[in-house]
């Protein structure tokens, strides 16, 4: 099971560590550093490294890396599933999951670790359940330890730990009582050259029920499968706090209409030091919702030293050192289609660049689920007060790329 | 406020100040103190000095300083194990305490401290904790007996701590079943031939009933374990899938991933005609892709197991080839995988849209994903013929970016499609030969001069072109040289009259100036077959080459097969059996899927043979008992020592008892095992052959026992000498001699590859023909370097008993093909017996007694064996060496009565009676 735990910064700092069995030297990391510098881009170090004598197995969050050491047969997805977690948990109990977040609540994250796992086998990983034998630190409550005296530590056994439903404690009472169900749908998808799409996909992050539509469904446990398989509905007991309740993805055959266009041009002269560049963004049926919230980012070659550009709507900028271009449009209103253009300048002397760059394009839609998926209704049992329920539609930019 | 405050240093030293701290009086102060000492700890400061005073700090009231404490102890207990006695304690008295939160905080911490003095007193704690009326501390305390065992393991088997944990499989609550099967199967890991993990149709259903009521971790467990089991027949493995299904919708992708092994090992043994079958495989895709939609990381590990998975079974995923496709930001990791997958998948229905998609990816930065695209293009005219054209002509396109890397990649995949579709594409030829200039890679080159001999006919300037390359022929790599000598060999032998001079060049420079063995022995055969027959020359070098095959890289279908066995794991990752590479998993044990059975009747039938095990049981060839014994004589009375081992075998039927309740068949065999000499004595051949009288029990039930059975003989040395299988004539000048052994339970054939050729070779790959006892390579031949011409290389190869099982003539007959980049080779060995007797095959006492008494007359063989020298305990400890176990030695008449016991790999036991008479050096039965 998992062994150890490294966390290391982007400058290559080990900043922490926790070892659940023996002791694994530090030295072991080595071999992830020797990866990490083959790799050149972090993002691509690959996340199962071998070395003599264990396995390391490494995610890549918010500018960390979580490097676990194993050192027998695991399943990796269970160790990445689970290294998620703890950041997840992290940005749970601190707002944010980064190194100095972490350094200001050492001891708190060192007690986390310890409770969500025990000789490597998880422990507690719900923050339902973390949360009541650690509570989260808040200014206030650090003030109220130190005039009574009283601890961050719970000492009571957390009743989720043994029921069955240990997503929820037992006995949660609130004046006002609401559930609010987010629909968020994202749609990824690759555009090629001639505006066909050779891959569509959507995937989603929360719903509740309209059948069908969906080609699979990944459920929080607390959904009891049997009604959802009879009946298509979804019923369970609902932690207590945020939680996705249900992914789900819609898949092509399902005609989804995607809401935006791109018309662009990026061409690059032979022989001259310099490129066209001409992109215009449009929206397409969208049933009568506006798309906002646009913002197109471009990894324009290597060999481009700066680009003049106009844009008639919202601003641009273009790192000279990445080389990625940044265009936040914000509101497209179908009257006035945003349109970027203006001349790529190159490296003299460089070649014509071979690739194109891809764009890559966010939005936002409000009020609408680009599947159609709708919430019927939503019946509480076993409460006698009413709850106030709402249910909100959002359609996003997943990953949405446009090739040209 | 945030803990950073703890990391301020005060200039009196700081471990003085925190001493002072911790022995403050307020319990404020001390909390802020350990947290202090905690901190330090965390960041790699050494605060040891302090753990006495810490240690002070563990008796009391508030948890959360305990527990900062208990923290402090796991950290440095070790280093202070006579300090760390002081604890003791307070851990057995927290075990006691009325709070569950505090008896499991203690029995977790104390199997944390990993300090041989604290273990001896955890067992009491633990033990009571085990049977706690909380199941929070049952969990608790059986995640403490794994602990426990990775300190000590004979304690906890001593203290029958393994015993108690196999209970809690049956436990009420599903998160102690959970943690009881997590602690157990990473027992199980150290202890591969244990039956720990022993299940039956009660506890599967147990399990299966936890399942759906335990954390996801457990559900991952529970599954993995489930993933072991052997149902008995498709009724039960299709209730097992039935009740595994709803997995596939979970949130966390290891759970669904390990459903999809358990569907994935268990859909093997259903039948392709049943509903179910189709059901399940649709219901298999969506999750798979789902996985897709992940982090990266996540992404990745699904890509390595989607490859074994559509290697299985390619119809599960054909209908999913967009989702493979590539994201210009995915990592490359994740793009290297994806394409992969894509050549796996593609197909004529797709091929259009994947053609489409490579040539997207040709352009792209990322110069090794670039590289690998061409090549796929390459793989997929190879693959789906009628593409090939459209491949031809994508491939091309590609050549005219003049993007260096591209073209020399696009280039070394053409040969392979001028190899697999000859006389067909030559029209790009001239195309080519423009960017002959541009060719900086071995590789590239080696495959154009390739091209432009093969082709010689047709290209005008063939003889300049390659004069070209000669110029500078001494910087080029082995690889080019080979490759231009040849081409231009090829070239005179087309083109005799205008290239004499060019020929005669590249054969001098070749078998003069070259420094290489390899091209200079080729350059002097080049030569003598020209000088002496032009005509046989003709026939050798321009002979039809075999056509390349389609893929080349799919992965052996038995390895697949056991592969698949281990989906979610880190062997599923590598591709590589977990044998081959996880460390301290001592001999693990392999695993197969199981084989498919129609329905339980036909089970019972004796031909359908419901498991590998019995199958070694069909009638084969019957000499007689005379032909046996004169066989045998003969073998005892030569000295064996200087020949290769000979073995015979011969098998006589005999008549059948059916004892007991008639379900056990009990089949005799009569083995002659053991015939030992050691190379070493020379002079004296210490022929020990034994005359066994055998007994075959099987004890699968609903097998009936045939109307006939028997007699088996087996015969076996135990010291095998190398022998060589494969003579360099017979294989095109690859030799191979070798042994077999048996060390610490398991099999491994050792071998010696020989190149004894001109060429080198490379590409290496055994098979096994179905054999007696179902010996199978349990690793691919791994053979790293190519094989140069004159080297020899010495390979371990580890066997398993797990491959179709095919009586054979002689019994302990193999039958081999090795594979290299030359040809496919056949040869025959014998194996000695021995390897196939296993560790465990010691019998108890009192049940070889009454087998023994159980065997019928007819079954029991005798024979002597002369010229033996050894007295009883010699024989008995060499026979021990080879897993014969002596059960009793009794003096009866002044002579020396062995008994002895073996058991095979199939579970036959073989019991024996040896007797020895001092005066007479001869063995009776």
């Amino acid at each position: 099971m998992i062994h150890s735990l490294f966390l290391i910064n982007c400058s290559g700092d080990i900043f922490l560590e926790k070892h659940w069995k023996s002791v694994v030297s530090k030295s072991v990391c080595d071999y992830f550093f020797e990866a990490q510098e083959k790799a050149i881009d972090v993002e691509n170090v690959p996340p199962v490294i071998s070395t003599p004598h264990h396995y390391l197995i490494s995610i890549y969050r918010d500018k960390i890396f979580f490097v676990s050491v194993i050192q027998t047969e695991v399943p990796p997805l269970f160790v990445i599933e689970f290294l998620h977690r703890v950041a997840d948990t992290f940005q749970d109990y601190f707002g944010e999951c980064s190194e100095t977040a972490i350094k200001d609540n050492v001891v708190i994250v060192y007690e986390l670790l310890e409770e969500m796992l025990d000789n490597g086998f998880p422990l507690a990983t719900e923050s339902n359940i973390l949360k009541e034998l650690i509570k989260p630190p808040t200014i206030l409550r650090s003030v109220v330890n130190s005039i009574t005296g009283s601890t961050n530590v719970g000492d009571t056994l957390p009743t989720g730990q043994l029921s069955n439903i240990p997503w929820r404690r037992a006995g949660v009472k609130y004046t006002n009582n609401e559930a609010y169900f987010d629909v968020i749908e994202e749609i990824d998808a690759i555009i090629d050259k001639s505006g066909k799409m050779p891959c569509k996909l959507i995937f989603l992050s929360l719903s509740f029920m309209n059948p069908r539509l969906l080609d699979d469904v990944s459920f929080h446990p607390c959904i009891r499968f049997k009604r959802w398989e009879s009946e298509r509905v979804l019923s369970f007991i609902p932690p207590d706090g945020n939680f996705r309740l249900i992914s789900y993805r819609v898949s092509s055959q399902n005609l989804v209409a995607i809401p935006v266009y791109v018309k662009h041009m990026i061409s690059f002269k032979e022989n001259s030091s310099s490129g066209r560049f001409d992109v215009t963004i449009g929206p397409k049926q969208n049933m009568g919702k506006t798309v906002e919230g646009v913002v197109m980012t471009v990894h324009m070659p290597k060999a481009v030293l700066n680009m003049n550009l106009t844009a008639t709507q919202g601003s641009y900028t273009f790192d000279p050192v990445t080389k990625v271009l940044t265009w936040d449009v914000g509101k497209i209103t179908p009257q006035k289609l945003p349109n970027l253009k203006g001349i790529v300048n190159l490296q003299s002397g460089a070649p014509k660049p071979e690739e194109n760059p891809s764009l890559n394009i966010q939005f936002k839609i409000q009020q609408l689920a680009i599947s159609g998926l709708k919430v019927n209704r939503l019946d509480m049992y076993g409460e006698k007060y009413k709850p106030f329920k709402g249910v909100k539609y959002i359609t996003k930019a997943g990953k949405f790329q446009v090739r040209t | 406020m945030t803990d950073s405050k703890y990391f301020t240093t005060t200039k009196k030293g700081e471990i003085f100040e925190l001493k002072a701290e911790l022995n403050s009086d307020k319990k404020e102060k001390k909390k802020e103190a350990v947290k202090k000492v905690i901190a330090s700890m965390t960041v790699g400061k050494d605060v040891s000095a302090l753990f006495p005073d810490v240690v002070n700090c563990m008796q009391t009231d508030n948890l959360e300083l305990k527990k900062l404490v208990y923290l402090y102890l796991m950290n440095y207990a070790k280093s202070q194990p006579d300090m760390a006695i002081m604890a003791v304690n307070t851990f057995v008295k927290d075990c006691e305490d009325p709070n569950p939160l505090i008896r499991a905080l203690a029995v977790r911490t104390m199997g944390c401290i990993r300090v041989d003095k604290i273990t001896e007193y955890l067992c009491e704690p633990l033990r009571k904790c085990l049977k706690d009326e909380d199941p929070y501390v049952r969990k608790t305390a059986a995640v403490c007996v794994a602990k426990l065992h990775d300190i000590n393991a004979q304690l906890v088997e001593d203290q029958g701590f393994l015993d108690t944990l196999k209970d809690l499989i049956s436990d009420s609550n599903p998160m102690v079943v959970a943690n009881a099967v997590a602690a157990l199967s990473e027992i199980a890991e150290s202890h591969p031939s244990s039956n720990l993990l022993d299940l039956n149709p009660q506890s599967i259903n147990k399990l299966l009933t936890a399942l759906n009521e335990c954390t996801e971790w457990g559900q991952i467990f529970i599954l993995d374990c489930l993933a072991n089991y052997m149902p008995k027949d498709d009724r039960e493995a299709q209730s097992i899938c039935e009740r595994v299904t709803p997995r596939l919708s979970h949130a966390n992708s290891a759970v669904v991933l390990s459903a999809v092994k358990v569907l994935m090992k268990f859909m093997e043994m259903l039948s392709k005609d049943l509903d179910y079958y189709g059901t399940l495989l649709k219901k298999l895709a969506p999750p798979l892709v789902t996985l897709l939609s992940a982090e990266p990381e996540l992404q990745y590990v699904a890509l390595r197991n989607i490859n074994l998975i559509v290697q299985k079974r390619p119809e599960i995923l054909k209908h999913e080839m967009k989702v493979f496709f590539v994201k210009y930001n995915d990592p490359i990791y994740v793009k290297l995988e994806k394409l992969d997958i894509m050549i796996r998948l593609a197909s004529q229905a797709n091929i259009a849209q994947v053609l489409a998609e490579l040539k997207e990816y040709a352009t792209e930065v990322d110069v090794d994903f670039v590289r690998k695209a061409v090549r796929a293009i390459g793989r997929c005219a190879i693959k789906v013929e009628q593409s090939a054209e459209r491949c031809v002509s994508t491939l091309l396109d590609l050549i005219q970016t003049k993007v260096n890397y591209v073209v020399q990649e696009a280039i070394v995949v053409i040969k392979d499609i001028f190899r697999k579709y000859p006389n067909k594409y030559e029209s790009v030829i001239a195309t080519l030969c423009e960017n002959l200039d541009s060719l900086d890679e071995p590789e590239a080159r080696a495959a154009m001069i390739w091209i432009v001999g093969e082709y010689a006919e047709r290209i005008d300037n063939a003889d300049e072109l390659l004069e070209s390359f000669l110029e500078g022929f001494h910087d080029e790599s082995t690889q080019v040289q080979l490759q231009l000598l040849t081409a231009i060999v090829k070239l005179f032998l087309k083109k005799p009259t205008e290239t004499q001079e060019l020929v005669q060049q590249v054969l001098s420079l070749a078998t003069q100036v070259a420094d290489t063995p390899g091209l200079r022995a080729r350059g002097y055969i080049y030569w003598r077959l020209l000088s002496t027959d032009p005509v046989a020359a003709k026939e050798v070098v321009l002979a039809e080459k075999p056509l390349i095959s389609e893929e080349t890289d799919l992965i052996e279908p038995t390895l697949l097969d056991e592969l698949i066995c281990y989906i979610g794991t880190l062997a599923s990752v590598y591709h590589k059996p977990p044998s081959a590479f996880v460390e301290g998993s001592r001999g693990v044990v392999h695993k197969s899927l199981p084989p498919r059975t129609g329905s339980s009747e036909s089970a019972e039938s004796p031909d359908a043979a419901p498991s590998g095990v019995q199958a070694t049981e069909q009638p084969a060839v019957i000499p007689t008992q005379g032909d046996l014994l004169g066989d045998l004589l003969t073998l005892d009375l030569g000295p064996p020592v200087s020949g290769p081992p000979i073995a015979t075998s011969s098998v006589q039927m005999g008549a059948v008892d059916l004892l007991g309740g008639g379900l056990d068949s009990l089949v005799c065999l009569e083995d002659s095992a053991a015939a030992s000499h050691s190379p070493g004595d020379g002079d004296c051949a210490h022929c020990v052959s034994v005359a066994v009288k055998c007994f075959w029990s099987t004890n699968l039930p609903g097998w009936r026992a045939p109307k006939g059975s028997f007699w088996e003989k087996l015969q076996g040395f135990l010291v095998s000498l190398t022998q060589v299988w494969l003579p360099a004539m017979k294989a095109k000048g690859l030799e191979i001699s070798g042994t077999f052994s048996r060390q610490v339970g398991s099999i491994s054939m050792d071998l010696v590859l020989t190149n004894k050729a001109l060429q080198v070779m490379s590409d290496f790959a055994i098979q096994f023909n179905r054999n007696s006892f179902g010996l199978a390579p349990a690793a691919p031949l791994q053979v790293h370097a190519p094989l140069a011409p004159n080297q020899s290389v010495e390979i371990s190869l580890p066997l398993n008993t797990v491959g179709s099982v095919m009586k054979m003539d002689p019994l302990n007959n193999l039958q081999v093909a090795v594979k290299n980049n030359i040809d496919v080779f056949y040869f025959s060995t014998l194996y000695p017996l021995h390897i196939l007797f296993v560790e465990d095959g010691k019998m108890e006492r009192q049940m070889f007694l009454a087998t023994w008494k159980d065997i019928p007359n007819e079954n029991e063989a005798q024979f002597q064996i002369k010229d033996c020298s050894l007295n009883a305990d010699a024989v008995s400890s060499k026979l021990q060496g080879s897993n014969i176990f002596t059960i009793a030695k009794r003096n009866v008449e002044g002579q020396d009565m062995l008994y002895q016991s073996l058991k095979l790999t199939n579970g036959i036991w073989v019991l024996a009676e040896l007797r020895i008479q001092p005066s007479n050096p001869s063995f009776t039965v």
